[in-house]
């Protein structure tokens, strides 16, 4: 069954069962997105597809990327309000994923383009950097894909990380699906092929991450 | 099974009836709560142990029945002994009292009135329950049954008219009709969300499956509210009748109780209920010989405030990592392994049997025009009378905390109320007649949530709480999603800042604009409303931030970084109370020769502050404005040291 709706204005036709992102893509929309991956489920976790719906005249704000799609219903991609979730989003995970003074990858695309200022709250980051945003696109993906089940996610809150298990990860050798997933290249350039160094969960027990 | 199963409304009747026969009507009832935390920490065991050592002894058992119930509400003044049928209450009872009160009460029917009740306020003794200011305020429809209950005996609920809803909604209602009483009593959670229960019944009972689950969310992660852990421990057949009438109205033959692992008695009690209920018929296959099936199993959860949230509940359930996840589609719809799964909280599964009872119409009486019934409250912070408080909707603020909570304790100034647990607002004096009621709270900017209400005097200071809430929160969020999860991190980093002295130009403005991409973008409601005391601190308490920020000064004096202590001259008799209790040995001075604090080892720990006698009050906090100069060292007291 196919649905219409309307996105930025425009007309779009859609299947039932698609998401907002998905429906947008294939209409020539472009939803920035960090944890989104077309192979897995939907996960919701970095909100920056974040876009107004409008249905039965009341408006609020989904993640695109899990919202399915409904006969007429109206998105907003880009709004005033949309673009400054994006811009604080951005700022916020700026100083872990700054290397050398500069944040790296899809986030450096996406401060100049909803112009974050990437050090805004760096004098408020006392962590230790870990570059990593956990997105889970790695973890998803061994799980949902590769059914390793290789790297997960430990501790909760601010806490938590993305960990590699030492015992399972010889399968990574071969693999390393994962690599060009990372959205901030942290796991290629923290991983010299061969270890998992100060990536794994040994480092994570002895307090390291 | 065993005989004591019941096959037929009639037969309930039939045992409720033998029940109370055999207890005869003229008995004496000494109610002790010994199944709640409360109750077992201040000593409740050692006074119901003495009772039943010293009726024995006299010979009173033909007399006098003790009833080991869970929570009564008035936690702060356990023990607590309740005598029934007059409810004769005598509060912090030590086991030494229990002859006494035999000898007098139970034996001459006269008062020990030492052990009535006083009014802080007006000093007044109340004999019984319905004398005492924070009982006679209450509508305890819910939790009133509590004090006559021992838990871990079905017979006292039965006897009660337990589960006579339960079989009028099989007996004599069809799955419909249930579904429709519930819908016209507008009934709504209880949980936090305020959701009608009967539209999200009717959407599990219309949404397509076979399967299809009810579950009771007794997390209750919120870390000062307790009234579902009360409900739970204290009446957990209440919980279960409510359930197994809403599997039926929704076609539901399998249920959930999820209990927080650190609830052990309410697991414990919750295990016991299910098998008597289970021995009775109450829950198996043809329940009551009606035809219907249910049955129900205990979850119990790792207690994470995180853990409550629908989703994450139901992942935990099905043995995964309980965190939350996207529900675009309602749960009501594709919960546990993607099955239709009717979630409520304790207090909402607890109104059921009632509204069954007693009609949607009776229920529509009490409350205001969208918010119908009665809410526990876990009523605690700077207020006279504490613990679980259940009133009508739409009694205002003020009444809670004045009429019920007897108000603020040593003269001092009410300064906010926060409500709807560690992601709820604050609430200024200027809106202390407010009716509670779902809406008029969210209006506010604050919630009703769960029923937490934390009352803070004038010696709170708003930053600070901001900051404590917010810390709550960070640690006990899942981490999963950006706005939340560094949302959190930095909103504590700068609220600590602030407190500490160290704020910033534009602090403000970051905390709003944080604050509001938590609200409009997190993943769940833990992080939409994660920055709720940011928000509304920062709404009516803006100039306490500025004053930190721009001033370094902390208006309340409770920041330690922008508060030095300081003991006034001509105050001080030089009694030596601070000189001798101060940790850091701060204090100079000496016997007739005035004190004073040495500010470099002045650790800002508030005891001589504390300590200073009231007729004296020579310690004093100064925020925002230079020391005045100490006396030097040596110099005799100037005021004389009254008696
Ligand atoms: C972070 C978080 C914690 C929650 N904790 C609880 C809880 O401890 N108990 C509860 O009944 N509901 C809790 N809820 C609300 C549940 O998600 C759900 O809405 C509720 O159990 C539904 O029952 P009700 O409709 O009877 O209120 C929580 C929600 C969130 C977002
Ligand atoms: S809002 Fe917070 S608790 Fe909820 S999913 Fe996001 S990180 Fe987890
Ligand atoms: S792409 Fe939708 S939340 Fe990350």
């Amino acid at each position: 069954m196919t649905v219409t709706l309307q996105i930025d204005g425009k007309e779009v036709k859609a299947r039932e069962g698609m998401t907002i992102l998905e429906a947008a893509k294939e209409a020539g929309v472009e939803i920035p997105k960090l944890c989104y991956h077309e192979k897995l489920k939907p996960y919701g976790a970095c909100r920056i597809c974040s876009v107004e719906v409008e249905r039965k005249g009341r408006a609020r704000i989904v993640a695109s990327c899990g919202y399915p799609v409904e006969q007429g219903l109206v998105v907003r991609t880009r709004s005033p309000r949309i673009d400054r979730i994006r811009k604080t989003l951005i700022e916020l995970i700026a100083p872990t994923t700054m290397v050398d003074g500069e944040v790296v990858g899809e986030i450096k695309k996406l401060a100049k383009e909803y112009g974050a200022n990437i050090h805004r709250f760096e004098s408020r980051f006392r962590a230790k950097p870990t570059r990593c945003i956990l997105c889970g696109q790695c973890v998803r993906y061994c799980d949902e894909v590769i059914g390793e089940h290789a790297i997960g996610f430990v501790g909760r809150g601010i806490e938590r990380r993305a960990v590699f298990f030492p015992e399972k990860a010889k399968a990574c050798l071969t693999c390393q699906a994962c690599f060009d997933l990372c959205p901030t290249g942290k796991i290629p350039s923290e991983t010299d092929f061969v270890v998992f160094d100060g990536f794994s969960i040994d480092d994570y027990l002895a307090g390291e991450l | 099974m065993t005989g004591k199963r019941i096959s037929s409304p009639e037969e309930l009747e039939q045992l409720r009836k033998r029940i109370l026969s055999k207890r005869g009507s003229n008995k004496l009832i000494v109610s002790i709560c010994t199944m709640s935390v409360c109750g077992q920490s201040r000593g409740s065991v050692d006074v119901c142990g003495r009772f039943k050592e010293e009726i024995r002894r006299v010979g009173l058992e033909d007399k006098v029945d003790i009833k080991e119930t869970g929570c009564q509400g008035f936690c702060e003044r356990e023990p607590v002994v309740i005598i029934f049928p007059e409810g004769i209450y005598y509060v912090n009872v030590k086991p030494d009292d229990v002859p006494e009160i035999i000898s007098t009460t139970l034996a001459k029917g006269k008062l020990v009135e030492r052990l009535l009740y006083t009014d802080p306020v007006t000093g007044e003794k109340g004999a019984k329950e319905s004398d005492i200011p924070f009982y006679k305020n209450q509508m305890r429809i819910v939790f009133g049954n509590n004090r006559h209950i021992n838990p871990t005996d079905i017979n006292d609920y039965i006897a009660l008219g337990g589960y006579s809803a339960l079989s009028k909604a099989l007996f004599q209602m069809t799955p419909e009709q249930v579904l429709e009483e519930i819908k016209k009593s507008n009934l709504r959670g209880r949980g936090g969300g305020g959701f009608p229960t009967g539209i999200k019944w009717e959407t599990t009972k219309n949404a397509p499956g076979k399967r299809k689950y009810v579950i009771v969310n007794c997390d209750e992660g919120d870390p000062g509210a307790y009234m579902d852990r009360s409900l739970m421990e204290g009446n957990p057949h209440a919980i279960l009748e409510g359930l197994i009438i809403g599997a039926y109205a929704m076609g539901s033959h399998e249920g959930f109780i999820y209990v927080r692992q650190e609830y052990p008695i309410a697991y414990e009690n919750t295990i016991q209920a299910i098998k008597q209920a289970e021995e009775y018929g109450f829950l198996g296959e043809n329940v009551l010989g009606s035809g219907f099936d249910f049955e129900v199993d205990v979850h119990c959860g790792a207690g994470a405030f995180v853990s409550g949230e629908s989703t994450a509940l139901m992942s935990a359930i099905e043995g995964k990592v309980g965190e939350p996840k996207m529900k675009y589609i309602h749960t009501a719809v594709s919960g546990i392994k993607g099955n239709p799964s009717c979630l409520n909280n304790v207090e909402t599964w607890a109104n059921v049997p009632l509204i069954i009872n007693k009609g949607a119409g009776w229920f529509n009486s009490i409350g205001t025009d969208r918010s119908k019934g009665t809410k526990i409250f876990s009523l605690v912070g700077k207020v006279n009378n504490t613990g679980l408080v259940e009133v009508p909707m739409g009694m205002t603020l003020r009444r809670l905390i004045y009429d019920i909570g007897g108000g603020i304790p040593n003269g001092k100034k009410f300064k906010a109320v926060q409500t709807g647990g560690p992601s709820g607002g604050v609430i200024p004096e200027q809106y202390l007649d407010t009716p509670i009621d779902f809406d008029e709270l969210t209006k506010l900017g604050s919630m009703m949530g769960s029923g937490g209400m934390v009352v803070m005097d004038e010696n709170t200071c708003m930053v600070d709480t901001a900051r404590y809430f917010v810390s709550f929160c960070c640690e006990e969020s899942c981490g999963k999603c950006i706005p939340c999860r560094e949302g959190l991190r930095t909103l504590r980093e700068i609220l600590t800042d602030i407190c500490e002295g160290k704020g910033q130009e534009g602090d403000i403005e970051a905390i709003e604009d944080i604050a509001k991409a938590m609200q409009d973008a997190s993943l769940c409601a833990l992080g939409t409303t994660a920055a709720n005391p940011a928000f509304t601190t920062l709404k009516y308490f803006r100039e306490e931030y500025e004053a930190h920020i721009k001033e370094k000064r902390c208006p309340a004096k409770v920041c330690k970084a922008l508060t030095s202590y300081y003991i006034d001259p001509e105050k001080c008799t030089a009694c030596m109370i601070c000189f001798k209790n101060c940790p850091t040995e701060a204090i100079h001075g000496g016997k007739g020769i005035i004190h004073w604090i040495e500010q470099e080892k002045c650790i800002k720990c508030n005891t001589c502050f504390e300590v200073c006698p009231p007729r004296f009050s020579a310690v004093r906090r100064i925020s925002g404005e230079p020391l005045p100069l100490t006396p030097a060292p040596g110099t005799k007291v100037i005021r004389e040291k009254r008696r």
